[in-house]
């Protein structure tokens, strides 16, 4: 039982690379955040770097890619409702 | 060594109120709810009657305004979580173990503990009663008439808190009965033979645990502006009161659907059992109860079509609205086929059934009628809307929950009731529910306003509201006989048989009361309406228990946590050092939880 | 059913998993709703208040990013502490532990310096006629704050040192910030008492090991999650903050 385990978890070495990458995906957030002339386009590109640092967490820290898809539905469930009500929420109000 | 941390025993066979205070035996414990969220709704309806003697004629004396603000926001806040939810929960927790073939649910503790918090929650609310004034807003407390500038006493406080508390039972609950049905089935119980109940339920606990949250927040911010002074709803700094609206609806309108699709599920245990035919079309039905739970997400703005939110949105509510409408009528034409060409046993749990259907489809009419933004203009606010809400939830959630009762009443009580005082409880309730509500249909097109505390006579209304006021009366007169007939037949019916009814699923199988293991096997299931099929195929035979049965250990800590929930809640409405005192208290009672140990059964 | 890149089945459940895990998830999607609610209250909110700082006057995004930092490495020193104990490292998971407990504090630590910066929030106005400074604030600034500000300049002084804080009274981003930030700070210290108490267990005889591993297991899920909303709300609080058209 045991064995199985083991050889299914991610060795420390992909861990410590996983922090290696979301330590680059922060320092490239910050960078970006300091190039002005981005403009607008700063908002997509930030989000989508979160959203990579949040996938990379979940995925990989929180095992979920290597664990059963009840997990990853209960989850997501719970995740995407959650996106669609702030982003209904700021449309009624009037954000965009 | 001694243990770590210091460990108490568990306690071993403990009697009497003990045994009540420390037990976690899903059994005793949906009853213990099923009998508080009773008295609770006795007293609900004793705010009821008050606010219709108010007003069964013009200009009446009986009732001041601001005594009338607590009544109506006092009975539909007790009405809607302390009576529906927690009968709601009584089933779950009696039903659901037994339905899918299990011993107990996930988590024991947590169950017992949803319920003492429960009960916590409506000593919470019902306290400030006495404590100066019960809350004054409405069940659904708008800002900004909750903030502190208008609402300066501590009823609202105990709304808040008591709110927050029971939230943490019905979440507590709800993560469980996830739990349990998707780990605690019985073999070959696969999700396509679940009872439609056990379905339901599964689709409510969902639904609890994503919209609680919202109302958490919601109630969360109101409360920082009333005690913390901040700016949520404050108009001066920019708040803006529709946010609140839009929160609580958020959490509101999956509320209501967590109010009936339980009721839908014992309806559609009901009607099979005495058509002596299965559910017509059972995927269909639950794919439907899936359909709503996921649409009911999108729909909440069609309690503020009269807020001024703008065309597009009122366009696109109002389309949701008609929409959602089609799975909830797809589920009434599954129950009419069921009807067809059934053997039918016209007993009194079948007739709550069958009385369910039209009285919940004419609320469901009233409903599709409110939900054309245009023609909402004319009804929100007014009395047709109390006739819609009373038709889906007492018409609905509740007349299915008396049938329950009385459905199951021989598998929880051990004994028959009487089924003369029963037929006779049925057509007076029957009855009086239509006479009490329909008569609002008229006086709300005829522009009469919710939550008025009087009227005056030159508006012609005051015919129908005596109507209604009689019908109250009779219906209170009905419930006495419904009483009547449950206690004295607790105590004196005849016994009863494992299945009176030759009914279909699995609790049936087993003896009347259960044992507290349940099961002395746990079956292998093969089927949808397994226990049926097992009896058409001469199946069944008297199981003997092969070995050790492992029950869960009574245990303190739950009761303890509750208490430590219940002075913190007071704690925090009038003094910080006693919200301290209870979160050590609830603190203490959750590490003693965790640490545990789990006596050996002798 | 049996998968073979599932670890996890090997339990007397009807789907093999453990009852606790199953738990922890459903949590973890119904707190999803709990932080969007707050998010969406604050992002409803931005730019509408009436008075007071905005994010640009406060927000220090060298500062944040450290905190944001050590939040991360908290959690890589957290799946390595599960990992040791997977492999039965006992020693070493307790030193990864204790690491996540404190980087979680100094976390806290920051978010405490931080607030209390932002209540005070001392500015530095130049005296001068159309001083730019005071141009920019002058909206935002209380009467009282303005009659400090030409109180102290007309001690013939270069500049006013005014004081331009923001508690959770002051305004809109007063409120919806430091409650939201507030109520993961309090989530992030939920989950320092848990892991602490979690590493003075470990110290009792077999209760945690290679094989008895679901309570760290279920803690450290709690504790990425508390990383994840952290990455949300840095992000959306912080960056686009300070970003102005935003």
């Amino acid at each position: 039982m045991n064995k199985e385990e083991t050889s299914n978890h991610p060795t420390p070495k992909i861990y410590i690379s996983t922090a290696l990458i979301l330590s680059l995906l922060t320092a490239i957030e910050i960078g970006i955040f300091y190039i002005t002339s981005l403009g607008y386009w700063m908002i997509p590109i930030l989000s989508i770097l979160s959203i990579a640092k949040f996938a990379l967490v979940v995925m990989v820290y929180m095992h979920l890619k290597y664990e059963t898809k009840i997990f990853t539905i209960m989850f997501l469930t719970g995740l995407i409702l959650a996106t669609a009500i702030v982003f209904a929420l700021m449309t009624l109000f009037r954000f965009f | 060594m001694t243990s770590f941390p210091l460990q108490i025993s568990r306690p071993i066979h403990p009697t009497g109120i003990w045994n009540w205070i420390t037990t976690i035996d899903h059994k005793r414990i949906g009853i213990l709810y099923g009998v508080t969220a009773f008295i609770l709704f006795i007293i609900g309806g004793i705010e009821a009657m008050l606010m219709r003697s108010q007003l069964a004629s013009s200009n009446m004396k009986l009732i001041n305004p601001e005594l009338y603000n607590q009544l109506f926001t006092m009975h539909g806040t007790t009405m809607i979580f302390l009576a529906i939810m927690p009968m709601g929960a009584a089933f779950f927790n009696y039903l659901i173990p037994l339905q899918i073939g299990a011993r107990d649910v996930a988590f024991p503790r947590l169950n017992a503990f949803s319920y003492w918090t429960f009960l916590a929650g409506a000593i919470i609310l019902n306290a400030s009663w006495f404590l100066g004034g019960a809350p004054n807003a409405g069940w659904f407390g708008y800002a900004p008439i909750t903030g502190k500038a208008y609402n300066v006493g501590h009823g609202i406080d105990f709304w808040i808190v008591s709110l927050q508390v029971l939230g943490i039972a019905s979440l507590a609950a709800a993560f469980n009965f996830i739990v349990t049905i998707i780990n605690m089935r019985a073999p070959g119980m696969t999700f396509s033979r679940l009872p439609v109940f056990t379905w339901m339920s599964f689709i409510t606990a969902i639904l609890l645990v994503l919209a609680f949250p919202v109302i958490t927040v919601a109630l969360i911010e109101l409360m920082f502006d009333r005690f913390y002074g901040t700016n949520f709803f404050i108009t001066s700094a920019g708040g803006n009161p529709v946010l609140w609206q839009h929160l609580f609806w958020v959490f509101g309108h999956p509320e209501v659907y967590i109010l009936i699709l339980p009721a839908m599920g014992i309806v559609s245990e009901i009607l099979p059992t005495f058509s002596k035919k299965p559910l017509f079309g059972y995927p269909v039905v639950i794919l439907s109860g899936i359909i709503i739970a996921f649409m009911g997400w999108m729909v909440w703005s069609h309690h503020m079509f009269t807020v001024g939110l703008g065309p597009v949105a009122n366009s696109v509510f109002a389309l949701t609205t008609m929409a959602i409408a089609i799975p909830t009528g797809v589920k009434i034409f599954n129950w009419l086929a069921t009807l067809w060409k059934g053997s039918l046993t016209l007993n009194t749990p079948m007739l709550y059934a069958i009385g369910f259907i039209l009285t919940f489809t004419i609320g469901g009419i009233s409903g599709v009628m409110h939900s054309q933004a245009a023609s909402d203009a004319q009804q929100q606010d007014t009395y047709f809307i109390v006739a819609h809400i009373h038709y889906v939830l007492f018409g609905g959630s509740l007349i299915a929950i008396l049938g329950g009762i009385y459905y199951w009443f021989p598998k929880f009580s051990g004994r028959m009731y009487n089924e003369t005082l029963g037929k006779l409880g049925f057509y007076s309730f029957f009855i009086a529910m239509n006479i009490t509500f329909f008569p609002m249909h008229f006086t709300g097109l005829n522009g009469m306003p919710r939550r008025i505390y009087t009227y005056s006579s030159e508006f012609g209304w005051d015919f129908w509201n005596l109507i209604s006021t009689i019908g109250v009366f009779l219906l209170a007169a009905a419930m006495i006989i419904f009483i009547y007939n449950i206690v004295s037949s607790w105590i004196n019916g005849e016994k009863a048989p494992a299945d009176p009814w030759d009914a279909r699923t699995l609790e049936w199988s087993i003896p009347s009361p259960p044992p507290e293991y349940n099961f002395a096997v746990i079956p292998t299931v093969e089927h949808r309406d397994d226990w049926w099929e097992k009896k058409m195929q001469n199946k069944t035979s008297e199981e003997i228990s092969s070995g050790d049965i492992h029950l869960p250990q009574p245990s303190y800590w739950p009761f303890v946590v509750s208490i430590g929930l219940l002075i913190a809640a007071f704690g925090l409405i009038y003094n910080i050092p006693v919200a301290i005192l209870g979160t050590a208290i609830t603190m203490i009672g959750v590490y003693a939880w965790s640490f545990e140990p789990v006596n050996d059964p002798d | 059913m049996s998968d073979s890149n599932n670890d996890s089945i090997h339990e007397d459940t009807t789907t093999g998993l453990n009852n606790r895990k199953l738990l922890m998830w459903a949590f973890l999607g119904s707190d999803c709703m709990f932080f969007a609610s707050l998010i969406a209250t604050y992002l409803v909110y931005k730019g509408k208040s009436v008075t007071g700082p905005n994010p640009i006057d406060l927000f220090s995004i060298p500062v944040t990013s450290v905190s944001t930092f050590v939040l991360l490495m908290s959690s890589m020193s957290m799946v390595l502490a599960y990992s040791a104990l997977t492999r039965g490292r006992l020693k070493v998971f307790r030193v990864w532990l204790l690491s996540t407990v404190i980087l979680g504090m100094t976390f806290l630590g920051f978010q405490v310096f931080e607030f209390r910066d932002f209540t005070v929030n001392e500015v530095k106005i130049s005296c001068e006629q159309n001083s730019p400074k005071y141009l920019e604030l002058e909206n935002k600034l209380s009467n009282s704050q303005k009659s400090e500000y030409k109180k102290q300049c007309s001690e013939n002084l270069e500049s006013a040192h005014i004081e331009f804080g923001m508690t959770p009274r002051t305004n809109l981003f007063g409120t919806t910030f430091f409650v939201l930030t507030g109520f993961h700070g309090a989530h992030v210290t939920i989950g320092v008492i848990w892991l602490l108490s979690l590493y003075f267990y470990s110290f009792k005889r077999g209760a945690v090991s290679a094989e008895r591993h679901l309570d760290v297991d279920l803690a450290a899920l709690y504790w990425h999650f508390v990383d994840i909303v952290w990455i949300i709300i840095f992000t959306v609080v912080y960056l686009f903050g300070v970003y102005e058209g935003f």
